[in-house]
């Protein structure tokens, strides 16, 4: 079954917390090769097929509730069709 | 004058709003987040809390709950509604007010009595304030920190939109010191801390926050 990947980023000028806690975490482990770190979020969406409709149902889901425009951009892939 | 405050799954201070309206001397309706029904109240009160665990983002899915089409449809009409920590979460997800709250800048749950310049006293929420005055009413979240574009931030500033900012110290790292906005008809305002729980000298740093309560009923009755 196809599946639509939603992946929610915050903008790249907004202040992510939790990205520069995890960041924070590495070197106390031993890795220091890291400059920064981003967190999101995937969404995976399961539909019966691909197709346009769908891909723009998707989107409008992505707009409309699983990203705050203000603050995130979005981008939607597709796996397994 | 009834004013409506809305229950979500999660909300915490519901009943402090709804406790806090009757001590103004209004009479609190009790709305709940899954009717399409304002029972006929003047104003809308949400309130502060965990609105669907703040899964997704917080106030993301309350937005959408039955009873927001009505607060929605209301605000563009005019009617006052205040969103009070995840209230004004919930009012920046309906898009009633612009920008957004992210986590506090330092990563950790704040709770204090926060000091705040009121910087607009004519809005149907802040009307018995005066302009440049200091209040201390408690402030307490996670995810605070209110953000949007420079441009928006301009514009908010430019038109008198800031209502309430932060004096002393900046709690969440929100903008511009930034604690609480209106709508561009000053019917909406949302803010972070809680002047609902600042009501009473029993509890609580004192009363500063009655005047909100008073302010709405000032406003609803033609007297502001």
């Amino acid at each position: 079954m196809p599946r639509v990947v939603v992946e929610v980023m915050p903008k790249p000028e907004i202040l992510d917390p939790q990205g520069k806690a995890v960041h924070g975490a590495l070197p106390r482990l031993g890795f220091d090769g890291i400059l920064d770190v981003r967190q999101g979020k995937r969404f995976e969406l399961e539909v019966d097929e691909v197709d346009d409709a769908t891909l723009a149902e998707v989107r409008e889901i992505a707009e409309t509730l699983l990203s705050n425009p203000v603050i995130e951009d979005f981008a939607v892939h597709v796996e397994g069709a | 004058m009834k004013i409506g405050v809305v229950t979500f799954p999660g909300s915490l201070d519901d009943a402090d709003a709804r406790r806090a309206v009757g001590l103004a001397g209004g009479e609190a309706v009790a709305l709940w987040h899954g009717e399409h029904d304002l029972k006929g109240v003047d104003a809308v009160i949400l309130p502060g809390g965990f609105s669907y665990g703040d899964y997704l983002r917080c106030g993301a899915i309350a937005r959408f709950a039955p009873v927001m089409t009505e607060v929605v449809a209301a605000a563009s009409g005019g009617m006052p509604v205040l969103g009070i920590c995840n209230g004004f979460q919930i009012l920046c997800e309906s898009h009633l007010l612009p920008g957004a709250l992210i986590r506090n800048d330092h990563r950790t749950f704040i709770c204090r009595d926060q000091t705040l310049r009121v910087e607009n006293a004519g809005t149907a929420w802040t009307n018995s304030y005066e302009v440049g005055q200091e209040i201390i009413i408690p402030l307490k979240n996670g995810e605070g920190g209110f953000v949007a574009d420079a441009a928006t931030l301009d514009r908010l500033e430019g038109e008198g939109r800031v209502v309430f900012r932060y004096v002393g110290v900046n709690p969440n790292g929100s903008l511009r010191d930034i604690a609480g906005i209106t709508n561009a008809h000053g019917n909406v305002v949302g803010l972070m801390p809680h002047p609902e729980h600042a009501i009473e000298d029993l509890c609580g740093p004192g009363t500063d926050g009655l005047a909100f309560f008073t302010s709405a009923l000032a406003a609803l009755a033609g007297v502001s």
